[in-house]
């Protein structure tokens, strides 16, 4: 009975943040893919810390704390961080793993400078960097489910016009170049797409979660297929799943907040995933060690049997 | 200058050295994200050992949040030894996991306690000389009791009953540096095989393994005696900046752990001018002033900094040009259509060249003495002749 419980309090608040979850998992999950497929799942991780000075600047300008002009304000500050990632990369001997640690921790710092101004100003409180570190799902109001609804609808419509060129770029980059598409470009759309799904997913589970958004549905997703259209239909599904249940999870007890709630779910469709997916997961993995194994030693006895047979 | 000042420098610049060091190994062997997820994933660590303590300063806080650091190494290993998930993956599930952990054990069980998220990923410098290492009258013995009280009184001219030491961080930090530098002179030479050659460094017997993990270890104790004094997010810029800018100066281990632990320092102690000047987060500024580092570093360092690229590249391209056009002079020399084919104001058909450039190509070689000039004819010199044959046999 007390499982049901919840199913009474289906008010519209909840009904509105589970709806918000399950969107920003969907645009999330499927975009991932692409980072987890290139193994670069911790640039989501960059582009959401990098994003903090835009958030602040876009304040320290307007005025206003709007969420769509500080979105705004995010997500330029996160493609500039991304682009900076590249362009280290690029020109620079400095491996990718430094150039992205090394632009997180200082963009992130920058907009620390630039929120002590803030504060120093008084004009704001420090429960804007707490929800962007922390996220607030609670606060998603229906105004931002649109946002992110025609947002994210717009990154995946993208998504799947270029699908092809996409597809080419994250497998085999250097055959994309050679047959004359400009990786360079789709590169950059790529990690700009990522940066809309990041900077949306702000809001609800917050700078440091938002990277398991992007890498937890595609990893799960990975485990169950070979093929790419089914493994970004599978992550969107997964991404999906855990914001409805780490919502509806959280909502059904107090003390358990929902961004971490919705990163731990997605963890575990990833252990479930990897325990026991057909072909790769462990357990059917060591289920056909122990059958060929066995297999083995049916064939070895035969062998040591089949000359004494013969002398008999 | 009041003295507050001072000891937040010192704790600065103990805590850039001290993340350099480790750090510099870490940019080496690419594996700078590991620092990110250790900082982020010991926050489970850290609350459960503030259940157990009630304080945040206890020692230990600090081997349990180490603890916990290893322990995200181990997780993430074992994910990538399934060869399910590849690395890079593997960091990006593990430590949101355990940070959410981390959140949810804090908001579920320790609301109404005092533990402060924002102080442990954030940190703030400017507090950290606030907690001090006091020693108390009562845990002295007597003889040396009367010497420091006899020397206190003197000093300061009034009797206390608690006997300040110096901030908290200061030793912290100061012991974490010198475990890091024992670390890397003790097995200097095993790390540096172990980075630049691991498969040579198992043949020769020593256990990367063990290395891996004796380093890790290192940067979970640096990475959380730091977050009280910059927080869990900035001790990366710490640990990876430095050591990334030094990377861009030199070739040479040694130079590059030297100049990682001059450029933390350095960093800090400007950062925290700014910051002092300007009031505003002094790990923030510090953080900012790493990037502006590597940033000019990487514009001006001789040889591999962006303008000497760009020189190089300017200078070669003309060269290049006036190479191609003693090549081409020679090809036609002596033969009936010479005339025709050294004409200046043509040469930009036969070379196929906008104008523009191939008249200041034709400057740079007449400045060269590749070539000289006759009425509207060139005509190459010696000089001009050895380059193309140069280039023809090249």
């Amino acid at each position: 009975m007390d499982n049901f419980l919840f199913l009474t309090r289906l008010d519209y608040t909840l009904i509105v943040v589970t709806l918000g979850a399950a969107l920003l998992g969907t645009v999330s999950g499927a975009l991932g893919t692409y980072a987890v497929l290139r193994r670069q799942s911790l640039l989501g991780d960059a582009i959401s810390h990098a994003a903090l000075p835009g958030i602040a600047i876009a304040f320290l300008l307007t005025g206003s704390k709007t969420p769509l002009i500080l979105v705004l304000g995010a997500a330029v500050a996160g493609w500039l961080g991304a682009l900076a990632i590249i362009s280290i990369v690029r020109l620079t001997r400095i491996k990718y793993d430094s150039a992205l640690a090394l632009v997180l921790s200082t963009f992130f710092g920058f907009g620390l400078v630039l929120y002590s101004l803030i504060q120093r100003s008084g004009n704001a409180n420090q429960a804007g960097l707490d929800t962007f570190i922390f996220g607030q799902a609670a606060t998603i109001l229906k105004r931002d489910v649109i946002t992110i609804g025609i947002l994210g609808g717009i990154a995946l419509i993208i998504m799947l016009i270029l699908w092809k060129e996409l597809k080419l770029l994250i497998f085999d980059e250097g055959f994309a170049a050679s047959l004359g598409f400009p990786t360079r470009l789709l590169d950059i759309l790529l990690t700009s797409l990522l940066v809309i799904a990041i900077v949306l997913g702000l809001q609800a589970v917050g700078a440091v979660l938002m990277s398991a958004m992007l890498v937890a549905p595609a990893v799960a997703a990975r485990q169950w297929t070979n093929r790419l259209n089914l493994m970004v239909f599978l992550a969107a599904v997964f991404g999906a799943f855990a914001g409805v249940s780490g919502t509806i999870i959280s909502s059904s007890t107090t003390g358990l907040p929902t961004g971490p709630m919705i990163i731990l779910c997605a963890t575990l469709f990833v252990g479930l995933s990897i325990a026991f997916a057909p072909n790769r997961g462990l357990i059917w993995d060591s289920i056909r060690q122990h059958k060929n194994r066995r297999s083995l030693k049916i064939a070895v006895g035969r062998l040591m049997e089949g000359p004494q047979q013969e002398s008999e | 200058m009041p003295i507050g000042n001072l000891d937040i420098i010192l704790i600065a610049v103990t805590t850039a050295s001290a993340c350099a060091l480790p750090g510099v190994f870490l940019v080496l062997r690419r594996m700078t994200l590991m620092s990110d997820a250790i900082s982020h994933a010991i926050l489970p660590g850290i609350v459960l050992a503030f259940f157990l303590t009630h304080s945040l300063s206890s020692p230990l806080l600090i081997l349990a949040a180490g603890a916990t650091g290893v322990l995200t190494v181990v997780f993430v290993e074992l994910l990538q030894k399934t060869k399910l998930v590849k690395e890079d993956a593997a960091i990006g599930l593990t430590f949101p996991a355990l940070f959410s952990i981390g959140v949810i054990l804090i908001s579920r069980y320790a609301s109404n306690i005092h533990l402060d998220i924002d102080a442990v990923l954030l940190g703030e410098l400017a507090y950290a000389p606030l907690n001090r290492l006091e020693v108390f009258i009562a845990d002295l013995n007597p003889l040396l009791l009367y010497v420091i009280l006899h020397i206190q009184v003197q000093l300061q001219g009034y009797f206390s009953f608690s006997f300040d030491l110096g901030p908290m961080s200061l030793y912290v930090m100061g012991v974490l540096l010198v475990l890091n530098l024992a670390f890397i002179m003790i097995f200097y030479k095993e790390l540096k095989l172990a980075t630049f050659d691991a498969s040579l460094a198992a043949t020769l017997g020593l256990s990367p393994v063990l290395i891996h993990y004796g380093l890790m270890t290192l940067v979970s104790m640096t990475t959380v005696g730091a977050f009280d004094a910059v927080g869990s997010i900035l001790v990366v810029a710490l640990i990876v900046g430095p050591p990334a800018t030094a990377y861009l100066m030199t070739d040479n281990l040694t130079r590059m752990l030297i100049l990682s632990v001059v450029i933390g320092c350095v960093n800090a102690v400007i950062g925290y001018w700014f910051a002092y000047i300007s009031n505003v987060s002094i790990a923030g500024a510090i953080a900012s002033m790493t990037f502006i580092v590597f940033v000019l570093v990487f514009l001006i360092v001789p040889n591999r900094g962006l303008i000497a690229i760009t020189r190089r590249h300017i200078r070669q391209k003309w060269e290049f040009a006036q190479t191609m056009l003693v090549i081409h002079l020679f090809n036609h020399e002596g033969l009936p259509e010479a005339e025709a084919e050294s004409e200046v104001a043509h040469l930009h058909e036969h070379l196929q060249w906008e104008p523009t450039f191939a008249s200041r190509v034709v400057r740079y070689a007449l400045n060269n003495r590749y070539v000289s000039q006759k009425a509207a004819q060139l005509i190459l010199t010696d000089r001009g002749r050895t380059i193309a044959q140069q280039a023809l046999v090249q």
